[in-house]
């Protein structure tokens, strides 16, 4: 009974069993195993195989607890999760994963701010009020659970297109957004200060929610892939503090993997444009630049028909392959497969440079590709390769732009100046597959498609490599 | 008050583990990265059983059954969908 008035003396601590401790510590091994293993192809599997065994033994002793004293509601909820889950995770398209990761970090976020806000109204406010440590943390949690659920839906949204997908700003954005996000913590302050003002709780909830939506409005496309990293890390620390406030060991380390790996995922994409978080939060990128970038006299560019870059992939020795995102939006990976088969029957040696941001989250290009069959030891990060291309006899851009564009290692006014790049400009042919002359998300001119040893292919790049590979094989052998 | 210095090390100790251990992971899987941390982060489903299961008032009860449906979409999907991306990682050999 007293279970009922104490939540804030952490009950696990004195009634769980040590059947139930054990299970939760061989799960918290079994989560620092997976992520280990996950560390190459090889053990990667492995690695998932003992987070699934992890979580289920976590579950069993959870569901062993003697508190818990009916299971209907359990398993309601389990079924309801299995049909939402299951079949996202068996039909879901490759090239929708980044949509897919965003909505599972919008519900692990929501079941923390749940999970917060029940714990919450089960206080006795009046006898027993939380200790104000306990209610910081409980704060924290739905805090961060609130605008992650909301961002993350966003964020979905963006990429699934539902939602334009280009910045949305207006005048003191940022200073109205801040004024939100600042509400909220002190709404939580008061909170921390006085338990008992319940009237506060659902205004912290609202204002989280919304600082989420807002969060995302102004944030453009190419700079999804630091903020699905970001959120990543939010979900995890949302689940940190639920742990704090439950003094479940088990749970703060499960966040702290999660939240670390969110954290490095954001630092590795940030790092990759050049930019900061701040920058990427709150600087707007990729709308359109309103030809600031003026004086771009017309350029010529030399385009060509498939049959001709077929003839000179023929006359290729080695061939760098560069995937983006308009490879993703085109479906376009199965082609650049048929494309490979054919160069590897003539022994040409295919790599592919892929870029950290290439796409719209971290390592969606590598996905594609794996899912196209495209062995794995065939794909170079940026670093490995990029002293390749001097000696590269065609680099084939497909979808890519900004991420090989050489303005950013030369060109000061341009917005992604200093951005690491991919050095296609340098192989001795370049070959760019674009849909048209438009411009990239950074909506800046690429000097790429102007040089005089580029090519330009224009067309829908999976009908394009679809004819470039079939001119291959009926002139092959 | 409770003691929340244990709390803390632990929450410390395990982000430097994470950190450590996860920088090593191939730049190639940073997406069944994210879908696999994603699953164990729903190990907030813990918590979301005891809601459910301990039924102290209705409102508890509906949060926590809808706080374990939000959690096990993840791990049930957040599971199945890493393995079915790491299944697609593939040297030569497996096919030509």
């Amino acid at each position: 009974m007293n279970l009922l008035l104490a939540l804030h003396s952490t009950p696990e601590r004195e009634t769980t069993s040590v059947f139930v401790t054990a299970t939760f510590v061989v799960a918290a091994v079994l989560f620092v195993l997976a992520l280990k293993w996950l560390s190459a192809p090889k053990t990667a599997r492995r690695g998932n195989i003992a987070g699934e065994i992890g979580m289920a033994a976590a579950i069993i002793g959870a569901l062993l607890q003697y508190h818990v004293v009916s299971y209907e509601w359990i398993v309601v909820g389990f079924v309801i999760g299995g049909l939402l889950g299951a079949p996202m995770a068996i039909w879901m398209p490759m090239t929708a994963v980044p949509q897919r990761t965003a909505l599972s970090h919008a519900f692990g976020a929501l079941a923390a701010a749940l999970v917060g806000s029940a714990h919450y109204y089960l206080f006795d406010l009046k006898h027993a009020p939380p200790p104000h440590i306990i209610m910081a943390f409980l704060c924290l949690e739905v805090l961060l659970g609130g605008l992650t659920f909301t961002g993350s839906l966003m964020a979905c949204g963006k990429l699934q297109e539902i939602l334009p997908t280009r910045p949305i700003v207006w005048k003191n954005q940022n200073v109205y957004n801040l004024a939100i996000l600042g509400l909220a913590v002190l709404c939580g302050i008061a909170l921390t200060a006085h338990p008992q003002a319940s009237w506060l709780f659902p205004i912290l909830l609202v204002l989280s929610v919304t600082f989420g939506v807002l969060l995302i409005v102004p944030i453009g496309g190419a700079d999804m892939p630091t903020v699905i990293a970001l959120l990543n890390s939010y979900a995890g620390l949302s689940a940190s503090m639920m742990g704090f406030v439950l003094g479940s060991k088990l749970l703060i380390i499960a966040g702290a993997l999660d939240g670390a790996s969110g954290f490095i995922l954001s630092v590795i994409m940030c790092r990759a444009m050049n930019r900061s978080f701040t920058n990427v939060l709150f600087g707007a990128f990729g709308q359109p630049q309103a030809s600031s970038a003026a004086a771009s006299e017309k350029k010529t560019v030399r385009s060509i028909a498939p049959d001709e870059a077929a003839q000179i992939l023929d006359a290729a020795r080695n061939v760098i392959v560069i995937p983006g995102y308009g490879m993703a939006v085109a479906q376009a990976q199965h082609k650049v497969r048929e494309l490979y088969d054919q160069l590897a029957l003539r022994g040409i040696d295919v790599k592919f440079a892929i870029h950290p941001v290439a796409g719209r989250m971290p390592g969606h290009m590598n996905v594609l590709l794996a899912e196209a069959e495209i062995p794995y030891d065939r794909l170079a990060e940026m670093d490995e390769i990029n002293g390749d291309f001097p000696q590269c006899d065609v680099a084939l851009v497909v979808g890519a732009n900004d991420v090989v564009n050489p303005a950013a290692r030369h060109d000061k006014s341009s917005p992604i100046y200093g951005m690491p790049i991919l050095n296609a400009d340098k192989a001795k042919t370049v070959i760019a597959i674009k849909r048209s002359m438009k411009p990239g998300f950074a909506g800046i001119d690429n000097e790429l498609y102007t040089l005089d040893h580029t090519l330009m292919l224009f067309g829908d790049a999976k009908v394009v490599l679809a004819g470039v590979a079939k001119e291959l094989s009926e002139n092959g052998r | 008050m409770p003691d929340f210095s244990s709390d803390i090390y632990v929450f410390i100790l395990a982000a430097f583990l994470g950190l450590e251990v996860i920088k090593r992971v191939s730049p190639m899987l940073h997406t069944p990265l994210m879908s696999l941390t994603n699953a164990i982060s729903a190990i907030s489903v813990i918590a979301a059983i005891e809601l459910a299961g301990e039924q102290r008032t209705t409102l508890s009860t509906i949060l926590g059954t809808a706080a374990v449906a939000a959690a096990s979409t993840n791990i049930i999907g957040g599971f199945m969908i890493t393995d079915r991306m790491l299944k697609m990682f593939k040297t030569r050999g497996v096919k030509k």
